[in-house]
């Protein structure tokens, strides 16, 4: 076998060893899809009307169409949480420095991580889905539509899983990936995922116009709609490669650094 | 004789202060070699630079003939690493930890699960094979931890103090594995805070001091540049202590805690005769304590120092 199959084969090998901790202890998976829902219900049940009737137009009838998107990249977020602690708890625990003195290539043990969190957290989307439509979600997209939303959807999580597997890495204790944990959990609420930027005051404004996630669930929300901007979609696709890429780069650096610095 | 582990001029510093100062250290194959210190020594970050976790400042290290520095990947296809904290998947059950090694180590599946139940029995795990590792006892995990190891059939291990907080009947257990690997022709290069385990095990002993190797030899030769072995005798009053001065001469004497120290080999026939020289004066030893030395009277006797604890941070932070 040549160097690429065995790096391939490791990698299934450590997507298997993670997806079976999710399917071992399913509370994780049962948090990453619970949250979204729960969130979800209370934005549509709880404050939909009064959101919904200040957005007008936007949000195109029904208030759950509105924040789908938004809730979807909550998921992702909630999803890239479990993978920070899991990569954590590996990293104090000692098994990746096992794996750092085996014959295995670095990028087979990483993509092992971001491989089964790619997988679960597509899973919980679906699942998040589901449930919206049992709520009256109702999308125009058509296929090449859904098609793309689910590549910047990919795209999304491939930048949250590597930038989680990095803060994993770096951080010394579980606690430490809780600034992370926080962050994506919070700037969704910080965006245009449940109203429209435009009726924040005015400094809020500004940080919910231009932060990353703002792009992406704009975009999403326009390709479901069935009224794609391709300006937004851009700029939410060059957001998640360059986190990706940044995610990518960090967590490589920090997989053979010297564990005594 | 060929070496499996060479290290010369071996270097290492953190933040300024030299954890590894200058360090040259030949360990032949097939036997297994001791490298005996205290916390904050550098042992730990000696295993870790010959395992290719952590790249030394200086000097060179070759292990089964290839350079830790230019050719890592050869290393690494041909040692095992089991740490003083045991690396096992704690989600998984202990028979998976061994396929997902196996796997790992691209052996087929068959042959996979056949090394697997072999070393499951072979380290007394065959009941825990379905239980989940975070169940397991200290001893169960460091044993689970070292037949990973195993799986890839490595032909040097090394192990970074495998019974450090081990009950005896475990530490027993692990010593008793040890000594099967050697006798199946593997070299090992073992970490220990413990003179009784490298005595027990070791071919060769070197002896780390503030990254320094202050001593290396087999281990009788160790022990004999030790003077560390002696009878304690201890009075009830100072005429008894006097009066065995003037009999035995040449013992060490505690006017505070009215004990004589014996230079003796304190085995039974030893004591025995020491007594008899002591004749009636023996009536007035309350108590007798047999000294056997240990790793600060290597230390003391080849340092100058006693061992301290002092940096043992820098080697336990990972």
């Amino acid at each position: 076998m040549t160097t690429m199959a065995f790096t391939a084969r490791d990698s299934a090998t450590m997507t298997r060893r993670t997806l079976r901790h999710a399917v071992r202890y399913p509370v994780t998976m049962i948090v990453s899809v619970g949250v979204p829902v729960l969130l979800l219900l209370l934005f549509t049940g709880v404050f939909g009307g009064a959101l919904e009737a200040g957005l007008g137009a936007a949000a195109h009838g029904a208030y759950v169409n509105y924040i789908l998107p938004g809730i979807l990249v909550m998921t992702a977020a909630y999803g890239s949480s479990v993978t920070a602690l899991g990569v954590n708890r590996d990293s104090t625990e000692g098994i990746i420095g096992r794996f750092a003195t085996m014959a295995i290539s670095p990028a087979a043990v990483l993509s092992g991580y971001v491989t089964s969190s790619l997988l679960r957290t597509l899973t919980s989307m679906a699942m998040v889905i589901a449930v919206a439509f049992g709520l009256g979600f109702r999308p125009a997209a058509d296929a090449t539509q859904w098609l793309t939303a689910a590549g910047v959807t990919v795209l999304l999580v491939l930048a949250l899983t590597w930038l989680a597997v990095a803060v994993g890495l770096a951080a010394k204790t579980a606690e430490g990936t809780s600034g992370f944990t926080l962050l994506v959990q919070l700037l969704p609420f910080i965006s245009s995922a449940f109203a429209a930027p435009g009726q924040m005051s005015e400094s809020v404004r500004w940080f919910a116009a231009n932060e990353p996630f703002t792009p992406v669930i704009d975009a999403l929300r326009g390709l479901l709609a069935g009224t794609p901007d391709g300006g937004t979609a851009l700029v939410a696709v060059a957001w998640c490669a360059g986190l990706a890429l940044a995610g990518y780069l960090w967590g490589r650096a920090l997989f053979r650094r010297d564990l005594n610095r | 004789m060929t070496s499996a582990i060479t290290a010369t001029g071996l270097r290492k510093s953190f933040g300024g202060k030299a954890v590894l100062d200058g360090i040259d250290l030949e360990v032949a194959a097939g036997t297994t070699f001791s490298l005996l210190g205290p916390n904050g020594a550098g042992k730990t970050t000696t295993v870790q630079i010959m395992s290719t976790l952590v790249r030394a400042d200086g000097g060179e290290v070759r292990v089964a003939g290839h350079d830790v520095a230019t050719d890592p990947a050869a290393v690494r296809a041909a040692i095992g690493v089991t740490g003083q904290f045991s690396a096992v998947d704690n989600l998984l059950t202990g028979e998976e930890n061994l396929l997902l090694m196996a796997d790992l180590h691209h052996l087929r599946r068959a042959e996979g699960r056949r090394r697997a139940a072999e070393l499951l029995d072979q380290f007394d795990l065959a009941d825990a094979a379905k239980k989940s590792a975070v169940t397991f006892s200290g001893g169960m995990r460091r044993r689970l931890d070292l037949a990973m190891t195993l799986i890839g059939e490595p032909r040097v291990i090394f192990l970074d103090e495998p019974t450090t907080g081990l009950d005896p009947r475990s530490r027993r257990m692990m010593w008793q594995i040890i000594r099967g690997l050697v006798a199946g022709g593997v070299t090992i290069f073992l970490t220990t805070q413990q003179l009784d385990e490298a005595d027990e095990l070791a071919d060769q002993i070197a002896v780390l001091d503030h990254g320094k190797v202050v001593a290396t030899g087999r281990p009788e030769e160790l022990k004999r540049s030790i003077p560390g072995a002696h009878v304690r005798l201890r009075f009830a009053d100072v005429a008894g202590l006097d009066a065995a001065e003037h009999v035995l001469g040449g013992a060490f004497r505690h006017e505070d805690t009215l004990t004589l120290e014996v230079p003796s080999d304190a085995g039974a026939t030893a004591v025995r005769a020491l007594l008899n020289r002591l004749g009636d004066t023996a009536d007035q030893v309350d108590a007798v304590s047999v000294h056997t030395p240990d790793l600060d009277d290597v230390f003391f006797a080849l340092t100058g120092h006693p061992t301290t604890d002092t940096t043992a941070e820098m080697e336990n932070t990972r």
